[in-house]
């Protein structure tokens, strides 16, 4: 069993969000860089649960990106994988970095691909959908359960209004949420194994890129809370009524 | 050149995301001097020809019940066979559970960019441009799709559906579709309850109500407004309402209309779930919770004391 993890290298959830250079860039000064939460708490750790119960399971991470990446990616195999690997390349396209994690998944035939249900900075939830339709497999996304019996996977994932249970044989690609496992905090083992687990870097290979960031805009300023008194709902419901028209 | 709209459907009805990405689809078309088709899948019970009221001219049906179901691989395939026969250069689809498994299949398959979670029109004055949701609602990125052929993926609730006069064409389409390789073993399903993303209202409540025998005032007020319940996160981990009913970012994104949060504090995980919605009320004890700080209307008070009232005054205005 070969199990391939995608990673990606995001802005904490709580950094403060900026642009510079005409709205152009994202300002990246004074942000603290973590794995993507999905990637790391529901992805990762269930493919290290994987290798647990079967050791046979070989796990690899995989990211796209600069040298920068790198402290992530050690990050990530502190916590479990037997090596990682980093494409050296940097883009915003969806479909550049999905093709660049769908040549090194034909290359290595892993028989699962697992990715976050989305990234929480770019917010596509894309990745995994295209990976899967390059290496014409079959794609679960919004897993919340990922339980195999030899090479059928069965998977529960989240509907409008609930959630469904599929069978499917492997290769498959799965986008992983909530459920799937419980976040795991790396232990000073795993931190000093991580050390010496080999990082490849690979080449990119020559893809097109479908879509360009033309510029970023943050929203408008909330105008601040109204406070109405306890004991004056009343105001409430006028207020949503007449002025915010939400009622 | 035209525009392809997919009707995306469960239980035999068009979701109402739909609706809001044929409404979309067919305002583009408009704005490209074109015209929309929508594309149905599978079967549903609805009433086709009068989706032309959202300003589609033709709805090309694939009647085959098989695609009932949802299996991405197959989706993809026979969406890019409708896109190839109908000369489609721009494919709407909703940014629903369906939308985030099939659009990026579909963008890889036929080498078009995908802007996912789109919230306007696109700017067509210069190339392309979409503009979406990043950082978990905390900005927008300006995306231009440089393809031949475009996909945008909608945001539900983002744009207003608009119903006017109008009959669609109602065509079969035939393309093949292949054998699902997977197979849905069991659907667990709140039945007859406002689905969360599509909620137009939603009344969500935390761990200020104490426990999960309190949460029948919640239910009231929810039922009172046609709203949706939802919970934050600890409520969920507790087992005192469902996991299909977090939001946050590890829960559910949503961005309805009337957003309310009782006993929520409003942490940033929680806030990344629902900064989208239009109007947010909060209603807290506690004067300092953050979440007031995101709120447009909030009211400093004893939740148990607030919502009962907050259900008799809508009831009022409701007259019933």
């Amino acid at each position: 069993m070969k199990i391939l993890v995608c990673i990606s290298k995001v802005p904490d959830t709580t950094s403060k969000i900026s642009f510079k250079d005409g709205n152009k860039k994202f300002e990246e000064a004074g942000v603290q860089w973590i794995i993507n939460p999905y990637d790391e708490w529901y992805a990762l750790v269930r493919a290290i649960e994987l290798k647990e119960k079967d050791p046979s399971t070989i796990v690899h991470l995989i990211t796209v990106g600069g040298a920068d990446t790198e402290p992530i990616i050690r990050k990530a195999l502190a916590l479990g994988g037997d090596e990682a690997i980093r494409v050296n390349a940097v883009s915003d396209d969806s479909f550049y970095v999905a093709a660049q994690i769908a040549e090194i998944a034909r290359q290595g035939s892993y028989d699962l691909v697992f990715t976050g249900k989305e990234t929480i900075d770019y917010n596509a939830s894309s990745i995994g959908g295209m990976v899967s339709e390059l290496l014409d497999a079959p794609y679960i996304s919004l897993a919340t359960k990922f339980e195999l019996d030899g090479t059928t996977a069965t998977i529960t994932r989240e509907i409008e209004g609930g959630e469904e249970t599929a069978e499917v044989s492997l290769p498959v690609v799965v986008s992983c949420a909530k459920g799937v496992a419980e976040q795991r905090i790396p232990n000073m083992r795993g931190i000093m194994a991580a050390r010496t687990r080999p990082l490849k870097i690979v080449e990119p290979a020559a893809i097109e890129t479908l879509t360009q960031v033309a510029s970023y805009e943050l929203p408008p300023a909330k105008a601040g809370v109204k406070l109405v008194a306890a004991d004056n709902v009343a105001e409430l419901v006028r207020l949503l009524h007449e002025e915010a028209k939400a009622i | 050149m035209s525009v392809l709209i997919l009707i995306d459907h469960a239980d035999g009805h068009i979701k109402k995301s739909s609706f809001e990405a044929l409404t979309y689809g067919a305002d583009l078309a408009k704005q490209l001097g074109t015209t929309a088709a929508g594309l149905l899948l599978g079967t549903v019970n609805d009433d086709l020809p009068a989706l032309g009221k959202y300003g589609i001219t033709t709805v090309q049906h694939v009647n085959n019940e098989s695609l009932n179901n949802l299996d991405a691989q197959v989706y993809a395939k026979t969406i890019a066979e409708a896109v190839t026969a109908t000369g489609a250069d721009v494919i709407v689809i909703s940014h629903n559970q369906t939308g985030k498994a099939v659009a990026p299949r579909l963008s890889a398959r036929l080498k078009a960019g995908l802007v996912a979670g789109a919230i306007a029109l696109p700017d067509t004055s210069n190339g392309f441009v979409v503009k979406k949701t990043v950082f978990s609602g905390k900005a927008f990125a300006n995306i231009g799709i440089t393809s031949a052929v475009k996909i945008i993926s909608l945001n539900p609730n983002s744009y207003k559906t608009v119903a006017g006069e109008g009959t669609a064409e109602v065509k079969e389409l035939a393309v093949t579709v292949d054998a699902p390789k997977v197979k849905i073993t069991n659907v667990n399903k709140v039945k007859g309850e406002v689905p969360l993303t599509e909620a137009e209202v939603v009344v969500s409540g935390g761990r200020g109500l104490k426990g999960p025998e309190n949460w029948g005032m919640i239910e009231d007020l929810a039922h009172v407004l046609h709203a949706a319940t939802a919970c934050s996160r600890p409520v969920a981990d507790t087992h005192w309402r469902p996991h299909h009913e977090h939001v946050g970012q590890t829960g559910i994104q949503i961005a309805p209309n009337l957003y309310i949060a009782i006993g929520i504090s409003g942490a940033i995980q929680h806030l990344a779930g629902v900064n989208r919605s239009k109007t947010i009320v909060v209603i807290n004890k506690d004067a300092e919770a953050p979440f007031f700080k995101a709120a447009d209307y909030g009211i400093v008070g004893d939740a148990f004391e607030v919502v009962p009232k907050l259900t008799e005054e809508i009831k009022k205005l409701k007259g019933v």
